[in-house]
């Protein structure tokens, strides 16, 4: 053995390409078979994708970083099933480019947060987190409720996400802006081809407590309270043995 | 740095920079509406100042042919004045984000003062700034030395240095402008993504250009971890940012894979990117400057082949642990377990080497506190290792996941090892490299050892104790069969633990600060006449001295 490595290491090529060869060993086992194997990921046929006002709620959520300080991701452990919900399963998160997992919790878990608390306490806790949790030590988003979302480009986002896999319809992709303005003003005519689109079980709601112009906190709202909720998957099919 | 060019690299370098100023230009232009626009004005104004600094030089003479009997430096002093200043900037803003989550109104109602935003640019500051910047100076020395051979043109390792640092400063101004993928230490975008692996494929090539030009018949163990760094970088790089753009005029791109798949390829890269960027680099500097500095061989060959092999093998396997108890298939979880604790063998290995390297030398760690820096790096290292084949057990996992135990495992990893290596290895480069005896201070080197020890370890003492008790909290049940506390109570617990580490960082930052300033007047004192043919000045004829012990 040693004698080889003698000849090897006398060969910068043939060092380099066995560098690369014993490298990727690992990952190509680990990695390729999640996208082969079935049981990897769970059916949940009553699985919705994210409405363009989530997708940009959630692309709000990435841009603040929340991810450093929040998981998704409910382990398979006694204490966070009783204390978050039931544990996530893969499926939950097949819409996600990329994950939302996280790996650190300065704040809790937040995969099944939607519905939890009120569009209100929500914003009001965005807005300045310490109004309603005075012990907590998450930053204060103000300008959420100041900034004016951005809706003439979601179209676009949609369709590079139909490109990496998530079934958009041409029509949804069409209406994108629409919708993320209809969603957050449920007494408009708007408002109705979001229910059409992404089903009657849609949130539509005036999430940051205003009718008229979209901000980043309706988004952002909009994002929190449909996590855990775009499958009943995890209520529905019976949980394994938690440790 | 103009007039070392050829007349044909002159050229060249006009060229790229005419190339970046176009793609600048278009970026701005085609992202007017977006935050990209703002990225191609940075883009261009780099293409300008390197533009402008070629013009002023473009008409000297050409450099000298005896050049081509000395090794070529300067990237590497240019590198190690980069390493030093990122280290400051992103230590700064570490010690900035520990006290964010003690004090959080610090945040001035600034969108990029939070600590979502910072923390990737304290992150992304000391490893890819402060880390990186070591490894690109560093790498291009001992290559040299260990091969006996110069670099094989002028206008490559300048490429690489400023590319790179373009790559950090598009990284770092982009977390602020809330430009980031989310993928943890992976944050840049699609176009910065793409710009670094240009740089890296000319990286990679001076590094095999060298080695096919070398006059030694072995290749140094330094060199093989240097290369396991630049080639599986490159691989980890280029399969996690794999990413659809929203348009070419956005910053915004989504990932290829998502969910479970995209979860373990991200921490297949994350954990390597500990592995290949973090621990191989480092090692390769740490089997140059270590034996060098104390005057000794290194220990054993064959634990070096063995570490080596080992690492790279078996690294690749364990990034799933990062994933236990989650929604990743079990039989990935418990390779991903089973790989890590087997890499205790390796890892120690490679530890172990070090220390018994500096039998014989032990008189010279008690009074060189640069060799000083270079053992508890060592032994940092198997301490950090142990700890991580420890945390990968499952039940043990179950704990530390998810709580401040895994930050202070980064941090003994990351100031115990890694920043004690390079700030060894630094001090010892820095007086070999500019010529001069010594260095400026030797005193202030050994209060920078002090500094970084103390600091170190209250550290990840803070963090041991949070994370414990986070994560005890967490799962702490009541006579009657309920969860004992809140989220917001197990917070409120953390406090004093969050100012201790802000204090343990401020004594780490303070001793890069004195680095920066040791070594900046080492370079600004001016060489004394009488000892410049003594000192170790590393011209073709020096023998360089770990290639032959090492290679039996």
């Amino acid at each position: 053995m040693f004698n080889f490595h003698y000849r090897l290491e006398r060969n910068a090529i043939g060092f380099v390409i066995a560098i690369i060869v014993v490298a990727s060993i690992g990952g190509f086992i680990e990695i390729a078979p999640l996208f082969t194997i079935d049981e990897t990921v769970e059916k949940a046929p009553d699985m919705r994708v994210y409405t363009p006002l989530e997708v940009a709620g959630r692309n709000i959520y990435i841009r603040e970083g929340c991810y450093a300080c929040h998981s998704q991701m409910i382990r398979t452990l006694r204490d966070e099933v009783e204390r978050y919900g039931p544990y996530s399963l893969a499926v939950e998160s097949k819409y996600d480019h990329p994950m939302l997992w996280g790996s650190k919790r300065t704040g809790p878990d937040l995969a099944r947060v939607g519905g939890k608390y009120s569009n209100d306490w929500m914003t009001a806790h965005l807005n300045n987190p310490r109004d309603v949790v005075p012990e907590s030590n998450m930053p204060a988003y103000r300008w959420l409720l100041r900034n004016q979302l951005k809706t003439d480009d979601l179209g676009e986002h949609l369709a590079a996400l139909r490109a990496v896999g998530v079934p958009y319809t041409d029509e949804m992709i069409a209406n994108a802006p629409k919708d993320a303005i209809g969603q957050a003003n449920p007494d408009t005519d708007l408002a109705a081809g979001v229910t059409e689109r992404y089903g009657d079980k849609t949130d539509v709601s005036l999430f940051d407590g205003n009718q008229g112009a979209v901000t980043e906190m309706d988004a952002v709202v909009a994002y929190l309270q449909v996590l855990g909720h775009l499958t009943d998957a995890a209520h529905t099919t019976p949980q394994n043995e938690v440790e | 740095m103009i007039s070392q060019l050829t007349g044909i690299e002159r050229i060249v370098a006009a060229f790229t920079f005419l190339i970046l100023i176009c793609f600048g230009v278009a970026m701005a232009a085609g992202g007017r509406d977006d935050l990209i626009g703002t990225h191609g004005w940075v883009i261009s104004l780099a293409g300008i100042a390197g533009a402008i600094a070629l013009l002023r030089g473009y008409d000297a003479p050409d450099p000298s042919p005896d050049r081509l009997s000395e090794y070529y430096d300067d990237p590497s002093k240019a590198g190690i004045i980069l390493t030093l200043i990122w280290g400051v900037i992103g230590m700064l803003v570490g010690v900035w984000v520990a006290a964010l989550l003690a004090w959080p109104e610090l945040t001035f109602d600034a969108a990029w003062a939070g600590f979502g935003r910072l923390r990737p640019v304290h992150t992304s500051g000391v490893i890819f700034g402060f880390g990186g910047n070591a490894l690109i100076a560093t790498s291009l020395h001992v290559l040299q030395r260990t091969t006996r051979a110069r670099l094989p043109d002028q206008f490559s390792p300048w490429f690489v240095l400023f590319g790179y640092n373009l790559f950090c400063v598009l990284a770092a101004s982009g977390y602020l402008m809330g430009i980031t993928q989310s993928k943890e230490y992976a944050e840049p975008e699609w176009y910065a993504d793409i710009w670094l692996v240009v740089v890296w494929v000319v990286y990679f090539s001076i590094y095999i250009r060298t080695l096919m030009r070398r006059k030694e018949p072995h290749i140094y163990v330094a060199n093989w971890y240097y290369m396991a760094f630049i080639l599986v970088v490159a691989l980890l790089h280029i399969i996690n940012n794999l990413a659809v753009p929203v348009s070419l005029g956005h910053v915004k791109s989504y990932s290829a894979f998502s969910g479970v798949q995209d979860a373990m390829t991200q921490w297949w890269y994350g954990h390597n990117a500990v592995a290949f960027f973090l621990t191989a680099g480092f090692l390769g500097m740490m089997y140059y400057y270590l034996p060098k500095r104390a005057g000794r061989p290194i220990y054993s060959y064959r634990m070096s082949i063995i570490s080596f092999w080992g690492i790279t093998f078996m690294y690749m396997w364990a990034g799933s642990h990062h994933l236990h108890y989650t929604a990743l298939p079990h039989w990935v979880q418990s390779l991903g377990m089973a790989f890590s604790v087997v890499l205790l063998v390796p890892s120690w290995a490679s530890a172990g080497n070090a220390l018994l390297t500096l039998n014989g030398a032990w008189h010279k760690v008690r009074d060189d506190a640069v060799l000083r820096f270079m053992m508890l790096a060592a032994i940092f290292y198997g301490l950090a290792t142990f700890e991580g084949s420890f945390m990968a057990i499952r039940a043990v996992n179950s704990l530390s996941h998810y709580t401040d135990w895994t930050i202070g495992h980064v941090h003994a990893g990351a100031l115990g090892w890694v920043a004690m290596i390079t700030y060894g290895s630094l001090y010892a480069l820095t007086p070999w490299l500019w010529k001069r005896p010594a260095l400026y201070s030797a005193k202030l080197v050994e209060w920078h050892f002090w500094l970084a020890l103390s600091g170190t370890v209250i550290y990840v003492f803070a963090m041991w104790n949070s994370g414990v008790i986070q994560g005890l909290m967490w799962r702490t049940y009541n006579d009657s069969g309920t969860l004992n506390y809140t989220f917001v109570d197990s917070l409120v617990a953390m406090h004093p633990y969050y100012i201790a580490r802000t204090i343990g960082g401020l004594l780490f930052l303070s001793g890069a600060v004195i680095a920066l300033y040791n070594i900046v007047m080492t370079i600004r004192t001016p060489v004394p006449a009488a000892s410049e043919s003594a000192s170790d000045i590393p011209f073709v004829f020096e023998p360089a001295a770990p290639t032959a012990p090492a290679g039996e």
